[in-house]
């Protein structure tokens, strides 16, 4: 849908005319920021762009986006989507959503929305709490949180999103970080590239409720405990000095300096049985937590789906006008 | 032959049987050949929501009922003149509705020791003398029938067995001097490819029409003249399909794409069905994996642009509800088909009711205004269905489509509309900045206060919608208290305007007098019965039908304070009945029954002699 004779668009071009509301210091900013620098960069008509969202505070998202957006209620953004979606194909549809939102009251429409591999892109701001309601653990919280609404520590197993979206048979699974921008930057590339429905979780710190919830992945140290996937390339982290090493089903990391690197593992996006294993590694404390396309396989979408049925039954039921239909069946004339 | 012909104004026949026994299918082939030979007809299915109840049971009798006249019918008739009973349960549950004195239609074969306890009789009431004074018994070994008539033909006995409610079939014919020639077709067809099938079916048919003619057990044939339609060519219709061809002529006359969100429930689900076919007119469907989805899906095509629309019954509908208050909010035009059915919660599935007209009209948080419009007929379902379309693109609303499982399994004759004398129904989208260069997506239509309806795609009109509240004009998102009260009753304003919309209400008979009959919904045909017999008689009795009850026309007041009484009929505690005392300070009265069965006009006019004293 490029156009080649439309003046380049920027990031301007993307900001509504709405102050943003989110809590100063908000991981969100620097998600939003991202996605207005980085839509006009995709050669797509602005007019083409449809975000929609849910209810939480990253669901605000749509209205400071100048593009169609609809901010719509608990849970139901992706079911949205989906109508806008098979209403206009050739729109570029994206859904903002939390933990809470797409996990929670939501979660049945996300599974549902991957399994049909529909052709929409899914921002998940995991924050892993419930920020607008101020501060309830989410499906996302680790196990024992101390929230008001859990004095006593939580006793609800979190949920994995990569592992529940793979699951539920997603094509496109990635994960990035609100602080990792550039990254951040190429994930938001290679779902809008992805032609079928693509998730990315994206690691988002709310400062107010849950603050500090992925510092070990940003701070100071973070390179020991992070893994950036890259397809083709051997799973090297901390500074390259360890790697992970696969033996039967059995992850393990090794030191670079006493096995080399001949034994390391080599991501393959396109391999879902290794897709699962990374996945897992999110729960694996011994493991460090994987960030980039975990998986990413072409696959016929929904959309296509339904075009092509479409042309099918025209092509073998002809064309048949509505009056035809009226006159189904036996009729007879009263004079 | 032999037998003398005897003419009749009209019958009602009732086919029971077993839920395996394909009672429905046999009523249906019953309706198809009737309305054919141009008799006025309508008809009741009634089936339990059991798939397959264990065989014999009482729980598993599925029943189709059919009232098929020379004059102008509108109801499916309360009690049969015959029953065919294909079992002892069967007998059981309908004996009792059979008119004193009428024909029982019996398949002894299955009198066996075990389904008669099943059914709970202690002694068979085809030989214990029960049954002998009321009714004329036609006793009939109907698998030994069609066994003997299948013989040479490579089927198993239980396929053979299966062919008995055709043997059934063709002894209703020839009592009521039918032709075979319909069902023979319609078998070849739905056949294909199975000739033993259709040989099977088809001797059975016939050796049940011969057994009519042989059987010295009744003596006359009865003729139904046809009656006398408005001109024009027919078929018969269901509710469901007709709501189902009532949308796509609403898509056709719009130039919107037509698109169906929604999950299976009964009795709406064969709306789905019939939508689901018509991928070869570019109509979309999409089962959801659950009734918010389903809603939502179609909020998100009514942003789209598409014409966008659900069905499902009063459980969808609790479930859509906060989906419905965002289409309010966000004012966006789709239809929701609420077919209703027997509750509360799961409540009878596959029985009719009204019951959910409070839920329509008040099932949402908040202010939510919906129009409410319902059907009156099975083939009204087109009409209605169509009217809800247009009012919902031309005001930017949602609107409420209320049928009920009598409407929508239940099928009468039908004038075939002429697509192209159907009204077209004006959509535009917003092209172009509406304000000073900018685009508002919330400035109205000074008449009807409908907004702007920019799509997707569309340049530079790029917009914000969502269930915040929304600044006047604007649509940003506002917290202002006068802003809300205004909101609020702007939302209100627009839907009580649709009165401009509502042609003036027809009084069926004097526009004065002893009693005004109101009704609305599935029970026209009962009420609309009632009172041309009782205006036979010379009752002071009038009838009105109300087709929106949301809004309620602008004239009603009007003509309800020119009646002594007014009674509302309904299938449920007096829903409708609360919202006129309230709305008009009448003394209404209701008839109130909540059977998960229509109302019958025989109960109507009792309850109006007991009024008039």
């Amino acid at each position: 849908m490029s156009d080649l004779q439309s003046p380049q668009l920027t990031k301007k071009d993307f900001e509504s005319d709405q102050a943003v509301r989110w809590c100063p210091g908000c991981g969100d900013y620097a998600v939003l920021a991202q996605a207005q620098k980085n839509m006009p960069t995709f050669g797509r008509k602005r007019e083409e762009f449809v975000f929609v969202s849910g209810i939480g505070c990253s669901s605000r998202f749509p209205y400071y986006m100048n593009t169609y957006g609809f901010h719509s209620i608990h849970g139901r953004a992706l079911a949205i989507a989906t109508g806008v979606k098979i209403a206009n194909p050739d729109l570029s549809v994206w859904v903002v959503t939390g933990d809470g939102d797409s996990l929670s009251i939501g979660g049945n429409h996300f599974i549902h929305a991957l399994r049909r591999n529909m052709d929409i892109n899914i921002l998940l701001f995991n924050n892993r709490i419930y920020g607008l309601t101020k501060g309830q653990y989410s499906p996302t919280s680790e196990i024992g949180k101390v929230t008001k609404a859990s004095p006593f520590g939580s006793i609800d197993n979190p949920l994995n999103p990569p592992s529940l979206a793979l699951g539920a048979q997603a094509t496109f699974v990635a994960r990035t970080i609100d602080r990792w921008q550039k990254h951040m930057a190429e994930m938001l590339a290679r779902s809008y590239e992805h032609d079928g429905g693509s998730f990315i979780e994206i690691y988002q710190n709310c400062n107010i409720f849950n603050d500090g919830a992925y510092e070990e992945y940003t701070g100071a140290e973070k390179l020991d405990n992070v893994i950036e996937l890259k397809h083709g390339k051997p799973m090297l982290f901390a500074n390259n000095t360890k790697g992970i090493k696969l033996e039967g089903s059995t992850v393990m990391v090794l030191d670079i300096e006493k096995h080399g690197v001949d034994d390391i593992l080599v991501h393959d996006e396109t391999n879902l049985d290794l897709a699962h294993i990374i996945a897992n590694w999110t729960s694996r404390p011994e493991l460090p937590e994987p960030i980039g396309v975990i998986y990413s396989i072409d696959k016929v979408t929904y959309n296509q789906g339904m075009i092509d049925q479409i042309n099918r039954a025209k092509e073998i039921k002809g064309s048949v006008s509505v009056q035809d239909l009226l006159n189904t069946g036996d009729t007879w004339v009263v004079e | 032959m032999g037998k003398t012909f005897k003419t009749i104004d009209e019958a009602i026949i009732r086919f029971a049987g077993d839920s395996g026994d394909g009672m429905q299918l046999t009523g249906g082939r019953f309706t198809e050949t009737t309305a054919i030979l141009g008799n006025d007809l309508n008809t009741l299915p009634d089936f339990p929501a059991e798939i397959r109840a264990p065989a014999g049971s009482l729980a598993g009798v599925s029943a189709f009922q059919i009232k098929f006249s020379s004059r102008n019918t509108h109801t499916p008739g309360e009690q049969p003149d015959v029953l065919v009973a294909m079992n002892p349960a069967a007998l059981k549950v309908h004996r009792k509705e059979l008119i004193p004195g009428g024909t029982m239609i019996i398949n002894t074969d299955a009198f066996t020791k075990k389904n008669l306890s099943f059914a709970g009789y202690e002694s068979n009431p085809m030989e214990d003398g029960s049954l002998d004074d009321y009714f004329t018994l036609i006793p009939v070994e109907m698998n030994k029938m069609v066994t003997a008539a299948c013989e040479g033909l490579d089927l198993s006995p239980k396929l053979v067995g299966r062919t008995k409610n055709f043997f059934a079939l063709g002894i209703l014919f020839y009592m009521y001097d039918r032709p075979l020639d319909t069902t023979e077709g319609w078998l070849k067809k739905k056949f294909a490819g199975k000739d033993d099938i259709i040989e099977a079916n088809t001797r059975a048919l016939n050796a049940g029409y011969n057994f009519g003619d042989t059987t010295e057990l009744f003596m006359s044939r009865f003729k139904v003249e046809k009656a006398s339609l408005p001109p024009g060519t027919y078929r018969n219709i269901n509710g469901n399909f007709a709501t189902s061809l009532g949308l796509l002529a609403a898509a056709e006359k719009s130039g919107l794409s037509l698109f169906y969100g929604g999950y299976p429930i009964t009795p709406a689900s064969d709306i789905l069905h019939t939508l689901a076919s018509w991928k070869h007119l570019g109509v979309q469907t999409f089962q959801a994996e659950d009734e918010i989805a389903g809603v939502s899906s179609v909020i998100g095509a009514a942003f789209t642009g598409n014409l966008a629309v659900t069905a499902t019954s009063g459980p969808g509908i609790a479930l859509k509800g906060e989906a419905l208050g965002l289409a309010v909010i966000t004012e966006l035009p789709l239809v929701v088909v609420n077919v209703q059915r027997g509750g509360p919660s799961t409540g009878l599935p596959t029985k009719t009711e009204q019951s959910d007209l409070n839920q329509a009209l008040y099932g949402r948080n908040g202010e939510a205004p919906m129009p409410v419009i319902a059907a009156a007929t099975p083939g009204d379902c087109f009409f209605a269905a169509f009217e809800a379309c247009r009012i919902a693109l031309k005001y930017m609303t949602p609107v409420m489509f209320l049928s009920d499982g009598y409407l929508a399994n239940g099928s009468e004759p039908w004038k075939i509309p002429d697509v192209d004398e159907l009204e077209p129904i004006e959509v535009s989208f917003s092209d172009r900045p509406n304000a000073n260069g900018d685009y508002l997506p919330y400035l109205r239509n000074e008449e009807t206060l409908a907004r702007h309806w920019a799509i997707p795609g569309t340049p530079g009109l790029e917009h914000r919608v969502g269930g915040i509240e929304k600044a006047e004009n604007t649509g940003h998102v506002s917290y202002d208290p006068e802003n809300h009260h205004k909101m609020v009753k702007l939302r209100q304003e627009k839907v009580d305007r649709i009165q401009n919309d509502i042609p003036e209400t027809e009084v069926f008979g004097e526009n004065h007098g002893d009693l005004l009959i109101l009704s609305w919904g599935g029970t026209y045909g009962a009420c609309r019965s009632a009172v041309e017999t009782m205006q036979e008689e010379g009752l002071g009795v009038s009838h009105v039908h109300l087709r929106w009850i949301s809004p309620l026309p602008k004239d009603l007041g009007e003509i309800l304070i020119h009646f002594k009484n007014v009674l509302v009929p309904e299938i449920n505690l007096g829903q409708l009945l609360r919202l006129i005392r309230a709305e008009y300070l009448v003394d209404a009265q209701g008839l109130n029954l909540v059977r998960g069965r229509p109302i019958g006009a025989g109960t109507i006019i009792e309850t109006v002699k007991k009024i008039l004293g």
